[in-house]
């Protein structure tokens, strides 16, 4: 908390405007607290069956057993999905996605990727992403949207047998659900740890300057 | 845990607790669930919530469940069929689950099994196996989806229960099939009627072209291919069409009670 309260000081000049409105830092948390959920339920689920030649470590999965397990991810994807769907439409209606995310060119994002490994990546003014962020953004919706249908198409493959066809059958789509969580587990690493390095844009994301 | 666990036991008939927890909780992980939804509790009990109306997670996530029952029950359409499989893509070899060991599954006298039919029905008469050998047999090649994530294709051949159905009388406006099983913890479980009526929805006989082995119920199973693996209960005794939700073996454990797929 302490390097929020300096960052504060030294960003105050650009106080006034607002790097994230409050409708997006809303969805922003619920949807931190709805993927967590799916992630560590989801963790329980993958361990009656696993997929791999392993298992999750119980001290960091949720429900106890796979009956509790299916219970909360059953519960959270409420939340994940009503979220998701306020945001993909909030995020088309506003412009935000046209405006923050768009265009995205591979000479940009390769030029931003170097500059941010060479350390030369500028993060001063938080209204505008790098390439490497457009892209990463533009791509974990991506990923939300196949790990939703993949999971629906697993949890319904007669109902909605069309679109587990479309995952490749349902054992494939499990494989899609599982490669699509550690495809945001991968991304939270990232987007954690650059947070938590530009305190000012976690501050962006709690109280929107 | 284990330091809990010492602090509960002082004073306490212990076989009397492990008595208890073993229904409440039938491993030590499921502990932690409930312990989590305790806390819960306390939480709110903290931000002022009456001791009456208090809130746990567990009983918030029940409540949920019960919805993503109705959810179910609106999007279930009975006229979509599962996607059947040619005999190639049958999975050999079928796998054996269940809450017991293979030794300890249900072997069953086909001769003296008796199929009692109970409830909302006119013809309440039990059917022997020899009877219920004779209703029109159909064959169909459809895949098992465990609640555990596995899936297996599976050649399943019996009588439709709808036509069953039919034939004894059952009042279909009825809500529930609650199908009761002969293994020594009874097993039991509920099915909706819609899926009792669907056309896949099957009283099976044979498994893969012969009558149906030990390992997969015999003599008889509910071949359910709209719902999870297990809501298709094996070596079942008896059935009573009913409007009350009676539970079931899993289901009262926490399996979502709907589970259709």
């Amino acid at each position: 908390m302490s390097s929020l309260a300096a960052s504060d000081e030294r960003t105050a000049p650009t106080t006034a405007k607002v790097i994230q409105p409050a409708w997006v830092r809303t969805v922003h948390w619920i949807n931190a607290v709805a993927i967590i959920l799916m992630i560590m339920s989801g963790w329980q689920i993958y361990n009656a069956s696993p997929l791999f030649n392993f298992k999750f470590s119980s001290s960091i999965t949720l429900g106890g057993w796979l009956g509790g397990a299916l219970l909360w991810h059953f519960a959270a994807m409420w939340l994940l999905m009503v979220n998701g769907l306020v945001y993909l439409t909030l995020g088309f209606a506003t412009g935000r996605f046209r405006k923050k995310l768009l265009p995205i060119t591979p000479a940009g994002v390769i030029s931003d990727a170097r500059a941010a490994l060479t350390g030369k990546l500028s993060h001063d003014d938080l209204t505008k992403y790098n390439y490497v962020q457009k892209l990463l953004y533009a791509g974990i919706i991506v990923v939300g949207i196949l790990i939703v249908l993949s999971g629906l198409s697993i949890w319904k493959p007669v109902q909605l047998q069309y679109l587990t066809a479309l995952f490749g059958g349902y054992d494939v789509a499990r494989y899609v659900h599982f490669v699509c969580m550690a495809a945001i587990c991968a991304f939270l690493v990232v987007h954690v740890a650059l947070a938590l390095l530009v305190p000012k844009s976690l501050r962006a994301m709690i109280i929107g300057r | 845990m284990g330091r809990i666990r010492s602090l509960l036991i002082p004073g306490v008939d212990k076989q009397l607790l492990v008595k208890d927890a073993a229904k409440l909780m039938p491993d030590l992980a499921r502990r932690r669930f409930i312990a989590g939804g305790a806390s819960f509790g306390a939480l709110t009990l903290l931000t002022g919530c009456d001791v009456t109306d208090s809130f746990s997670a567990e009983e918030m996530l029940k409540k949920i469940s019960k919805f993503n029952d109705g959810v179910q029950a609106a999007i279930f359409n009975p006229y979509a069929l599962a996607p059947t499989f040619p005999e190639s893509a049958i999975t050999k070899p079928f796998p054996f689950n269940a809450y017991y060991e293979l030794d300890d599954a249900p072997d069953i006298n086909g001769k003296d099994w008796k199929f009692e039919v109970r409830g909302l029905v006119d013809n309440k008469k039990s059917w022997t196996l020899e009877e219920l050998y004779k209703l029109p047999q159909v064959k169909q090649i459809t895949r098992h989806i465990c609640v555990e994530g596995w899936s297996a294709i599976g050649s399943w051949t019996g009588t439709p229960l709808r036509d069953f159905l039919k034939l004894v009388g059952a009042d279909t406006r009825a809500k529930y099939c609650w199908f009761q099983c002969g293994d020594s913890e009874g097993y039991n479980s509920p099915l909706d009627m819609a899926t009792a009526l669907h056309p896949q929805t099957q009283m099976t006989f044979k498994f893969g072209d012969e009558i149906l082995p030990r390992a997969y119920g015999y003599p008889m199973k509910i071949r359910v291919p709209t719902k999870l693996g297990f809501k298709n209960p094996k070596y079942v005794i008896s059935m009573e069409v009913t409007n009350d939700y009676k539970g079931g073996y899993w289901e009262d454990q926490g399996y979502n009670s709907f589970s259709g797929s």
